[in-house]
C-alpha cells in the first residue's frame, strides 16, 4: 500500500480535529477534535513505522503512549467539563472567559 | 588637682548636668531647677579657682591628641591665660545668674526642662570656645552656641515672630560661619597646625602665605557672632527670646566669642594691615548706626540689642587698634552689665506688661512697682553710658585711650588713619550712647499717666541675682586698676589700661553732652506722651509667672513702630528717625540681595521640579500604561481565540522556515 493513502488520511483527520478545537462551541466536542488530532498522528506513527521497516517498531511503541496517554487527558478532561456544567449550566467554551483581562477592573484594582 | 583638670571640669559639669536634666526632667519635675543650677553654679565656681590658680602667670597649655586626621592634626587642646580664665569667670557668673533668675521667672513654663538643658549646654559650649588652644575645637563649640541661639531664640515657638528670628539669627549667622570655616582651612594650610599656638607662632614669622584672605574671611565669621555691621541684623530680632537667654546669649556671652576670637588670634590679622582697616571700618559704623538705631527703637529689649552691638563696636575697634587688653577688659564689665541690663529689661517687662517704651512713658509709678530692677538698671545704664566710677567707664576709657595712642602713630602695624577712624567713631558713639541710655532711662522709669496694672510681685531670686550682677557693674572697673588688689594689666599683655586725662575728660564730657540733651529733649516733649499710646497686657492674677507677660507682648501689636510724638529720640533724630527705627532699611537690602533671589530660585526649582522632571516620569508610566490598554483588548478569555494566534503564528514560523530552506 502506498504510503500517500494513510498520509492523506492523517492529514484530514487532523484537519477535521483542528476545525473542531478551533471552532466548536461545545466543550465535549472540543475534546473529541483533540481525539481526532491525536488518532491521526498515531495514524502517521503506525504508518511511517512500516514503511521505514523500523527494527525496534519505535512508532508503534509511541503510539501505544500517545493512546494511553490520550486516555488519561480524556478522563480528567470529561471530569472538568462535567464539573464545570454543574457549577454554570452550560459548557460553551465562549463563555468561559473569566481569564478575560478587562479594563474596568484592572482600574478598580488600581 | 591640676588647673587643666579643673578647666575640664568646668567644661564638663554644665554639659553633664544638661544631659543628666534631659533624662530625668520630665520623670522628677523636683530635680529639674537644682539640676540647672547647680552644675552651672559649680563650674563658675571651679572657674573662679582656675582664675586664681592660674592668676597672672605664663599660660598653661595641655594638649591630647586622640587620632591622627591624616593631615594637618586636630588636638583636644586647653590653653589658660589671663583672657581665657577671667573671661571664663563672667561666662560662669553671668550664666549662673542666668540659671537663677530663670527658676523665678520661667517657672511654670512647660519647657524648661530642655531650656534650662539648652542654656546649660550653651554654657558648656562657651567655656570650650573660651578655654581650647586648637581653633577647630573652637569652632565645635563655636557651631554649638549658635544651635543653641537658635532654640533659645525661638523658645516662644508658638509665635510667629520668634519662629522668624529664630531662623533669621541661625541664616544670618550661618552667613559668616561659611567664610569662617574656609578661612580656618586656609589658615590651618597655611600655618601647618589647627594649634592656636602654632598658628600665632607662624603669623609672628611671617609664614602665612595669604594673610589678608585668611583674615577677611575669619572676620566675616566673626561679623557674624558678635553681630558687627553688615551681618549684625538678626540680633534686634533675636529679642523675640525669653529676657534671660537674651542676657546670656545675645549680650555677654555668645556676641563676645566673636571678638574673643579676633583678641586669641590677633597676630594674624595684624599681619594684615587691609584686614585691620577693614575691622576698624567695620567697627566704626556699627558703632555709630547702633547708636543712632538705638536712639529710635521703642522696644525695650531692641534699644538693649543695638546697644551691645555698638559696644560689641568699641570692642571690635580696640582690637583694630591691636589693643586686645582693652578689647577683652570691655567685653568682661561689658558682660555683667549688660547682663544686669537685660535681666532688670524683664523684671520691668513683667512690671509694666508690655515691652514698648512708648507705653511705658505713659505710666506712673512704674519705678515704685519695680524698684530693684530701677535702681539696678540706672546703675548698669550709667556703666553704658561710661560715667565715673562705674565698670564701663574704665573699659571704654581704655577703648579710647587705646584709638588715641594708635591715631598718634604710635602702635606698631597700625596706621594712623585706623586709629583716627575708631576714636571719633568712639567719641561719636560716646554721645548717642549716653544718649539712648538716658532716653532709656528716663521714658521707662519717669512716665506720666495712668497707673500701672499690677502683674504681680517678681520673685525674691530675681531681684538677688540683679543685685549680685550690680556688684561687678559698680566695682569691676575699680578694682581691677588698683595693682595691689587686682592688677588686671598683668593678667593680660601687660599694657597700660588706665584712662589717660584727655580721653576721660573728652569721653566723660561727650556722655554729659548726650545725657543733658535727651534729658532737654525730654522736657521738650513732655506735652506730646500725654495721648495713650498702644496696648499693654492686661493685668492677671498675681501668682502668673513672670515671662507669661513677656510672650503675650510679643504678640501685641507693635504700638511705637507707627511714631510716638512724644519720643524724645525722634525730636533729636528729625529726619534720620525713621531710617534708624527700621535699623537703616539693612532687611530690606538683605531681601533684596539674598531673599528674593534665593526665593525665586526656589520658585524656579519648584517649576522645573514639578513641570519638568515630573512631566518625565509621568511619560514613563503613561507609555507603558497605554501599551497595556492595547495589549490587553487581546487577552479576551476565549481559548480558542488564543489557540487560532498560536496556529496562525505556527504556520508563517513554518512557511518562513520552508522559505529559508
Amino acid at each position: 500500500m502506498h504510503l500517500a493513502y494513510p498520509a492523506v488520511l492523517a492529514a484530514l483527520l487532523f484537519s477535521i480535529g483542528l476545525y473542531g478545537v478551533l471552532a466548536r462551541r461545545n466543550a465535549i466536542l472540543v475534546l473529541m477534535s483533540i481525539e481526532l488530532m491525536l488518532n491521526a498522528v498515531n495514524l502517521n506513527l503506525v504508518a511511517f513505522d512500516v514503511w521505514l521497516r523500523d527494527t525496534v517498531h519505535a512508532g508503534q511503541a509511541l503510539t501505544l503512549f500517545v493512546i494511553v496517554i490520550a486516555a488519561a487527558e480524556i478522563g480528567i478532561g470529561l471530569a472538568i467539563v462535567l464539573l464545570v456544567y454543574r457549577n454554570r449550566g452550560t459548557s460553551d467554551v465562549d463563555k468561559l472567559t473569566d481569564l478575560a483581562d478587562r479594563e474596568e477592573k484592572a482600574e478598580a484594582a488600581a | 588637682m591640676t588647673v587643666t583638670t579643673l578647666a575640664v571640669l568646668v567644661l564638663l559639669l554644665p554639659f553633664l548636668g544638661a544631659a543628666a536634666s534631659l533624662l530625668l526632667g520630665k520623670r522628677a519635675p523636683g530635680f529639674a531647677q537644682p539640676l540647672a543650677v547647680l552644675p552651672t553654679a559649680a563650674a563658675f565656681v571651679l572657674a573662679a579657682i582656675v582664675a586664681v590658680r592660674q592668676g597672672s602667670g605664663p599660660a598653661t597649655d595641655s594638649a591630647h591628641r586622640l587620632t591622627p586626621t591624616g593631615s594637618v592634626p586636630i588636638d583636644i587642646a586647653l590653653h589658660l591665660d589671663g583672657f581665657a580664665v577671667l573671661i571664663a569667670v563672667l561666662v560662669g557668673l553671668v550664666a549662673t545668674c542666668v540659671q537663677l533668675y530663670s527658676t523665678g521667672y520661667l517657672r511654670d513654663d512647660p519647657r524648661y526642662v530642655s531650656y534650662s538643658a539648652l542654656v546649660a549646654i550653651f554654657t558648656s559650649a562657651m567655656f570650650l570656645v573660651v578655654y581650647t588652644g586648637d581653633v577647630m575645637v573652637l569652632l565645635v563649640g563655636w557651631e554649638i552656641m549658635g544651635i543653641c541661639s537658635y532654640f533659645l531664640v525661638g523658645h516662644y515657638w508658638e509665635t510667629e515672630v520668634a519662629r522668624s528670628a529664630s531662623i533669621k539669627a541661625f541664616l544670618v549667622t550661618k552667613l559668616g560661619d561659611v567664610p569662617f570655616l574656609i578661612g580656618l582651612f586656609a589658615l590651618a594650610t597655611d600655618a601647618g597646625t589647627f594649634r592656636i599656638n602654632g598658628i600665632l607662632t607662624a603669623a609672628t614669622h611671617g609664614e602665612l602665605h595669604h594673610p589678608t584672605l585668611v583674615a577677611l574671611l575669619l572676620l566675616a565669621g566673626v561679623a557674624g557672632k558678635s553681630a558687627q555691621f553688615p551681618l549684625h541684623t538678626w540680633l534686634p530680632d533675636a529679642m523675640a527670646g525669653p529676657t534671660p537667654v537674651s542676657a546670656l546669649i545675645h549680650a555677654a556671652t555668645m556676641v563676645a566669642a566673636g571678638i574673643y576670637f579676633v583678641a586669641r588670634l590677633l597676630p594674624v590679622f595684624e599681619t594684615s594691615a587691609a584686614a585691620m582697616a577693614v575691622l576698624a571700618v567695620m567697627a566704626s559704623v556699627t558703632m555709630i548706626g547702633s547708636g543712632l538705631a538705638a536712639l529710635a527703637q521703642d522696644d525695650i529689649k531692641r534699644v538693649l540689642a543695638y546697644s551691645t552691638i555698638g559696644q560689641l563696636g568699641y570692642m571690635a575697634g580696640a582690637l583694630a587698634v591691636g589693643d586686645r587688653s582693652a578689647a577683652v577688659f570691655h567685653l568682661l564689665s561689658h558682660g555683667a552689665f549688660k547682663a544686669l541690663l537685660f535681666l532688670a529689661a524683664g523684671s520691668l517687662i513683667h512690671a509694666a506688661g508690655t515691652n514698648s517704651l512708648a507705653a511705658m512713658s505713659r505710666m506712673d509709678g512704674l519705678g515704685k512697682r519695680a524698684e530693684d530692677a530701677m535702681w539696678t538698671m540706672g546703675i548698669a545704664l550709667a556703666a553704658l553710658a561710661a560715667i565715673p566710677p562705674f565698670s564701663g567707664f574704665f573699659s571704654k576709657e581704655s577703648v579710647l585711650r587705646a584709638a588715641e595712642h594708635a591715631s598718634g602713630g604710635h602702635t606698631a602695624h597700625i596706621p594712623s588713619a585706623v586709629g583716627w577712624t575708631v576714636l571719633v567713631a568712639g567719641l561719636v558713639t560716646a554721645v548717642l550712647t549716653a544718649a539712648y541710655a538716658t532716653r532709656l532711662f528716663l521714658l521707662a522709669f519717669r512716665g506720666q499717666g495712668a497707673q500701672v496694672p499690677d502683674h504681680g510681685r517678681d520673685p525674691a531670686v530675681m531681684n538677688v541675682v540683679l543685685w549680685v550682677l550690680a556688684i561687678p557693674t559698680l566695682g569691676f572697673g575699680m578694682v581691677s586698676l588698683v595693682p595691689k588688689v587686682f592688677d588686671l594689666p598683668a593678667w593680660f599683655d601687660g599694657e597700660e589700661l588706665a584712662p589717660t586725662l584727655v580721653t576721660s575728660v573728652l569721653g566723660v564730657g561727650l556722655a554729659l553732652v548726650g545725657v543733658v540733651t535727651m534729658y532737654g529733649a525730654w522736657q521738650a516733649t513732655a506735652a506730646r506722651r500725654r495721648t495713650p499710646a498702644g496696648a499693654v497686657v492686661a493685668a492677671s492674677a498675681a501668682a502668673a509667672e513672670p515671662a507669661l507677660v513677656e510672650e503675650a507682648a510679643l504678640e501685641l501689636p507693635p504700638a511705637g513702630k507707627a511714631a510716638d510724638p512724644g519720643d524724645p529720640g525722634r525730636l533729636l533724630l528729625g529726619p534720620l528717625h525713621r531710617p534708624a527705627a527700621a535699623g537703616f532699611h539693612l532687611d530690606a537690602v538683605y531681601s533684596a540681595l539674598f531673599v528674593r533671589p534665593v526665593l525665586a530660585a526656589a520658585s524656579l526649582v519648584r517649576f522645573l521640579d514639578r513641570e519638568v522632571i515630573e512631566t518625565y516620569v509621568r511619560g514613563t508610566g503613561a507609555a507603558p500604561r497605554l501599551l497595556g490598554a492595547i495589549v490587553r483588548r487581546t487577552q479576551t478569555g476565549n481559548v480558542q481565540t488564543y489557540l487560532s494566534v498560536l496556529l496562525a503564528g505556527s504556520v508563517v514560523l513554518a512557511v518562513l522556515v520552508a522559505v529559508g530552506a
